[in-house]
């Protein structure tokens, strides 16, 4: 009897070995023919198939609420006018959905004009929003393209709760430098790194937290709202903000520049779905998109309905 | 990508700092060290009970049942259940260690019940014979009896925590799963394969060392029955 529990209790350890161990091979045999794990797990068209423009499109969205409505939004108004589309929200950060977009996998994605324009040139300062616009024409990959761009804008922003602004008596970033040290922000991973993020925060203001919490989505309003962190990254467009009278400290070095929203397309495609997502574009203002964001995030209606709603008020559906 | 793997786990600048390579594993280590702490004091008396009485087996089948709980759903749905109701990092790590024992539970349970139940009844009539009361045959014959396969639960929980307390840096904690999650998020997959075999060592590390170990603390008399096999 021992002796059989004891080998029971040995095979499934062993085995449980060998399989992560062939595991990781294979993982690491992927990793060796394609840089790119968005690539392999695509689904959607391989990117040879750039000549036939009656391939489906493919529109993407990052791992944000706005980026799904959006992406919802976009894909909509295409299939209204006979444009088959779908969706592939969820992606993740622009530094992932990038590659996504060069390599064919994706072929409309929802952007912001700065974040965009600064991904390409990290050096690049400007803030005018016409100027921002004209800079990321010219920084795209020879593949990629913008459309017009929205009135609407979504900006990172730096926002702390109402006490928390009493307190310290926060009105602007910059307010931050005395006493960031004994704060936490909390943020998407990827703000450590980015030159609009953490990097940013402390060359622009000479702000640096101590502590930093990676969170993402919900998970960052909750530790705002629940007192884990003092300081969140959020978006200017967030329900949230008004909802749970939330302060929005004023970007006074305008460290976040000009973000207007904006269809980024294969370049290919641009002329076809042009005049389908300049009119999106032109019905899109940044009330609007707080009033849409207010629905899927607060009142959790499903982005692909409120989507829907808005297209039909707008004649685009 | 191989290559960039190995300038990345080599690189000094992963070695530095609050998220440098030897803090993160000192913090795994830390939650490792905590829930596999916290589980052995919940299952193993709960399971030398069991095995001792006969009593209660549904709670071994309960355990093993908790095997079949997703415990990153598990992790995501507790803390959107407690994060409002607790202030400070405990919002954090109470539910990233909780999901976490309950993963260390189900081996160290079914260890601690079958090594004493797996006593030959012969050695319990000589224990019983030569006057033993319950509390007596329970800790100076069936415990160091049951000390081997005790061992192996041990062995697979520690294993299944250190790969799976990664998790705890989806809700903002620190540990080797930092490393995943970042790397997915800037699209940095040195860092992510760095992590992932930094992750893998330590677990072979440790199932290594325990398996050492144990074979120090196993009664000589039961090594020659294991040898035999």
């Amino acid at each position: 009897m021992s002796q059989t529990a004891h080998a029971a209790g040995r095979t499934p350890r062993r085995a449980l070995l060998g399989a992560a161990a062939t595991a990781s091979l294979i993982a690491l045999a992927a990793c060796g023919s394609s840089s790119d794990p968005l690539a392999s797990t695509s689904t959607s068209p391989s990117p040879s198939a750039s000549g036939s423009t009656k391939a489906p499109v493919v529109v993407g969205g990052a791992n944000f609420s706005e980026s799904t409505l959006l992406a919802e939004i976009y894909a909509g108004a295409l299939r209204a006018k006979g444009i088959e589309a779908s969706t592939k929200p969820n992606i993740g950060s622009r530094e992932i959905y990038l590659k996504g977009l060069a390599d064919g996998s994706l072929q409309v994605f929802p952007e912001y004009t700065g974040a965009l324009a600064k991904f390409y040139d990290k050096a690049y300062e400007g803030t005018d929003p016409e100027e921002v616009y004209a800079k990321v024409k010219a920084v795209l990959p020879a593949n990629l393209t913008v459309l017009a761009k929205s009135s609407a804008e979504d900006n990172d922003a730096m926002v702390v709760t109402k006490a928390t602004a009493q307190k310290y008596s926060l009105k602007s970033i910059a307010d931050l430098a005395s006493v960031a040290g004994q704060l936490t922000l909390t943020a998407p991973p990827e703000f450590k790194t980015r030159p609009q993020g953490i990097p940013g925060l402390t060359s622009t203001y000479g702000v640096t937290f101590g502590t930093f919490v990676p969170l993402t989505g919900q998970g960052i309003v909750q530790a705002l709202t629940n007192g884990q962190a003092q300081v969140a990254n959020i978006f200017t467009t967030s329900p949230v903000i008004a909802a749970q009278d939330l302060v929005v400290l004023e970007d006074t070095k305008k460290l976040f520049g000009s973000q207007n929203i904006v269809p980024l397309v294969a370049k290919d495609r641009a002329e076809e779905l042009r005049p389908v997502l300049d009119a999106v574009s032109a019905a899109l203002t940044t009330p609007v998109l707080v009033d849409l964001l207010r629905q899927t995030d607060i009142d959790k209606k499903f982005p692909k309905d409120v989507a829907a709603a808005f297209l039909a008020a707008n004649g685009l559906g | 990508m191989t290559t960039r793997i190995w300038e990345w786990l080599t690189a000094a600048s992963s070695w530095r700092g609050p998220d440098g390579i030897p803090a993160r594993l000192g913090e795994h280590l830390l939650y490792t060290g905590i829930v596999v702490a916290l589980a052995a004091l919940i299952a193993v008396p709960l399971g030398l009970w069991v095995g001792h009485t006969g009593r209660g087996r549904w709670l071994v089948s309960l355990g093993n049942s908790l095997r079949a709980i997703p415990t990153l759903g598990l992790l995501f749905a507790v803390t959107l259940v407690l994060g409002p109701r607790i202030t400070g990092q405990l919002a954090f790590v109470l539910p990233s260690i909780g999901v976490l024992v309950l993963l260390a539970i189900p081996p160290l349970l079914a260890g601690a019940y079958a090594g004493v139940e797996a006593v030959d009844p012969g050695v319990r009539d000589a224990a019983r014979g030569m006057g033993m009361g319950g509390l007596q045959r329970l800790l100076r014959v069936e415990l160091p009896n049951a000390v081997p396969l005790l061992l192996s639960g041990l062995r697979s929980a520690v294993l299944q925590v250190v790969a799976t307390a990664t998790i705890a840096a989806y809700v903002g904690l620190g540990g080797l799963g930092r490393y995943l999650i970042d790397g997915l998020a800037t699209g940095d997959y040195a860092q992510t394969g760095g992590g992932a075999v930094l992750v893998a060592g330590l677990a072979l590390a440790l199932d290594t060392l325990l398996a050492l170990g144990s074979r120090t603390v196993i009664s000589p008399g039961l090594r020659l029955t294991v040898a035999r096999t």
